[in-house]
């Protein structure tokens, strides 16, 4: 694995003072000793790249400006999140990022929490915590998952030994405090697991997701983010498959005047497939960013990249997607569709697919497009008595259908299709 | 009974008159067929009666049972009873036929004012239409005219006709695309509708459509304006001779 290297370019005054201003608001937390040296090198990770400013390339279609401020932000209360209740998971809780009541056994697995890494036995964490993170910034610098390693005070670490059919579910809810969560979800050879999120983290939120899906391991994601309109959150997932492994993540976007969700994966076993879709409704005051780097480094791997936005009232989305083939990965098959839907002119929509390619025989491709209403199919539905705001909505769920698709688990689809429904209805 | 009265409409973008003072009497539970030529606005005629935006009526009137048609909605004309088979039905990728046709239905009953159909009486409903029509349960559940054929798609059509019981069927060229097998098995279905409540304007190119639908009453259609109405002969003088003779008759 490649280590970071820290860049010997000279830094903006701006750009440091910007970090140096946020690293001095967070305080590095108290842990053990395998911690603190985690979250020393994280220190020394964030420092040497400095925070992302609005002039940085990886950050040219989002302004990070109110990621770095440091006055808190009061935007709840927002309730804990109930979409996943009929799911038969078992539920963590988490208010601010402060975890409520005890944590749940399964059979199969083993929960453990980052804030009683002093006490628990979570040997098993340490290879993995800040270590896929850290991995990552030989690509690209992700500074603010850097820093989440750094000063993150909670999160949830699973480690999973078995085929584990109850899904483990994360609710989030907040009196609109800030929170840093830094989670850990590693799976056994032939282990199977399902990780549910929903909610509002924080007022103000970053968040790291580290997945080891170890050889013919599967692991499915789905996140639900909604509820406050005016919340701010940098999320990561960082993931390493091996063989004939499965990843899957879907994410629903419905409320969020920042997010920026970015997911890492590396595929370095053979056979392995790897699924990282994304719905959006935005509506107004909000801005959503999906950036998705994946790498084929093994042969006979797919990887799938499936992001629609349903954008209107000035609402902004955006899609940084790429596919990196190394030389050697033979018979790697990618695919990235990113699309908007657009419901007026006041919104927009920002893409950059890239495909970078250093094996020659592999099958790659990818699209991108923004549209309108299909004004013919419109017609159709209101010419059968369908009213304007039921015919619109078909027509979302319509333009959607392809990511919601990307859901394995159909219990879990229908309970997402559902919460959509509801979402959009609410809104007509 | 359907009553449209000297009706002149435009297109919108472009400064071009496509009906210019068209009126027509459409009698309750007859059979009426318009043929024309290419150009005439017989497809123009049927948008504009649906509600297709585009269009604009710079003249005259259409009413449907005394309701003024030109006033309302399409989904508001829907719910009153008018229904347009499309020359070429939309495909609605992500959207299940079964969850539209459910959709269709229970939007109507509503602006109606009704109940809506309860899951089980639809699905019995659509499963009994759907079988007279050799519709199966697979092309129930795919999502809308996605994938069908040109066939597919028309009996697509009329099963909505079937389960949205309309009391004005307006058919825009429904035998476009269709081979002699699948235009027979759609005019069976409309066949089936025919009743003493249930008006139909068929609109066609050729008289082999109305071979299977006989029509009751045929106008001839040209340049915006119906130009001559008569019997069932007068679809076969078209096909003999084609429309020149009118055409001179008129002019």
């Amino acid at each position: 694995m490649k280590m970071f290297t820290p860049k010997t370019t000279v830094k903006s005054k701006a750009k440091m003072d910007v970090t140096h201003s946020l690293m001095a608001h967070f305080p590095a937390p108290d842990g053990t000793d395998w911690l603190s040296k985690a979250r020393a090198d994280a220190t020394a990770r964030v420092n040497a790249m400095g925070l992302p400013i609005a002039r940085d390339e990886y950050w040219k279609y989002t302004d990070p400006a109110p990621m770095n401020a440091t006055d808190p932000m009061f935007s709840g209360p927002s309730a804990a999140s109930d979409v996943f209740t009929g799911a038969d998971a078992v539920t963590i809780t988490l208010i601010d990022g402060v975890v409520q009541g005890d944590l749940p056994k399964v059979d199969g697995l083993e929960i453990a929490l980052l804030s009683d890494a002093a006490q628990a036995d979570i040997h098993w964490v340490q290879d993995t915590f800040g270590v896929l993170e850290a991995a990552s910034q030989g690509n690209v610098e992700r500074p603010y998952a850097a820093l989440n390693t750094a000063i993150a005070t909670q999160g949830v670490f699973i480690n999973v030994t078995g085929e584990v059919k109850t899904p483990v579910r994360l609710v989030y809810g907040s009196d609109g405090g800030q929170c840093n969560l830094h989670h850990v979800v590693k799976l056994a050879a032939g282990a199977s697991a399902t990780l549910l999120e929903e909610g509002t983290m924080a007022a103000r939120s970053t968040s790291v997701t580290e997945v080891v899906v170890e050889d013919a391991a599967t692991f499915d994601h789905l996140r639900l983010m909604m509820d406050v309109a005016d919340r701010q959150t940098v999320t990561h997932i960082f993931s390493r498959l091996g063989e004939e492994s499965t990843f899957r993540s879907f994410t629903l976007t419905s409320e969020g005047a920042l997010t920026r969700n970015e997911a890492v994966i590396d595929i370095n076993g053979d056979n392995a497939t790897a699924h990282i879709a994304g719905a959006c409704l935005g509506d107004g005051d909000f801005h959503h960013d999906d950036t998705v780097f994946v790498t084929h480094d093994a042969v006979d791997c797919e990887s799938r990249q499936v992001f629609k936005k349903v954008l209107r009232n000035g609402a902004t989305g955006v899609f940084q997607g790429k596919i990196l083939v190394k030389p050697g990965a033979q018979k790697t098959d990618g695919y990235q569709i990113s699309q908007s839907l657009l419901l007026d002119d006041d919104s927009q929509f920002l893409a950059k697919p890239e495909l970078e390619i250093y094996a020659d025989d592999v099958a790659c491709s990818h699209g991108s497009t923004s549209g309108a209403i299909d004004e013919d199919a419109l017609f159709y539905l209101r010419s059968r008595g369908v009213p304007y705001g039921t015919a619109v909505d078909l027509l979302t769920l319509s333009f959607l259908a392809e990511a919601i698709e990307e859901i394995a688990d159909d219990r879990l689809a229908e309970i997402v299709l559902a919460h959509l429904e509801e979402t959009l209805s609410a809104r007509r | 009974m359907l009553d449209i009265k000297d009706l002149h409409v435009s297109l919108e973008d472009e400064d071009k008159q496509i009906l210019k003072g068209l009126s027509l009497k459409l009698e309750t539970g007859k059979v009426h067929a318009i043929m024309g030529p290419n150009g005439s606005g017989k497809s123009t005629l049927s948008y504009v009666l649906s509600g297709k935006d585009g269009y604009e009526v710079t003249g005259g009137s259409a009413e449907l049972d005394g309701d003024d048609l030109l006033d309302m909605d399409p989904e508001e004309r829907a719910a009153a009873g008018l229904f347009l088979a499309f020359q070429y039905p939309v495909e609605i990728p992500g959207v299940g036929n079964m969850t539209f046709l459910r959709t269709a239905v229970n939007a109507q009953r509503k602006l109606r004012g009704e109940d809506e159909m309860s899951a089980g009486d639809f699905l019995k409903s659509v499963r009994e239409k759907a079988k007279s029509l050799k519709i199966d349960a697979d092309m129930l559940k795919r999502p809308v005219n996605v994938g069908f054929s040109g066939g597919e798609k028309k009996r697509n059509e009329i099963l909505q006709m079937a389960m949205l019981e309309p009391k004005m069927c307006i058919l825009d060229e429904t035998d476009s695309g269709l081979d002699v097998d699948a235009m027979k098995l759609v005019a069976e279905g409309v066949n089936a509708l025919r009743g003493p409540d249930r008006t139909f304007l068929v609109i066609t190119h050729y008289q082999r459509l109305l071979d299977h639908i006989k029509p009751d009453v045929v106008h001839i259609m040209a340049d915006g304006k119906i130009i001559k109405s008569g019997g069932p002969e007068l679809a076969l003088e078209v096909e003999n001779n084609g429309y020149a003779d009118l055409l001179a008759e008129v002019a």
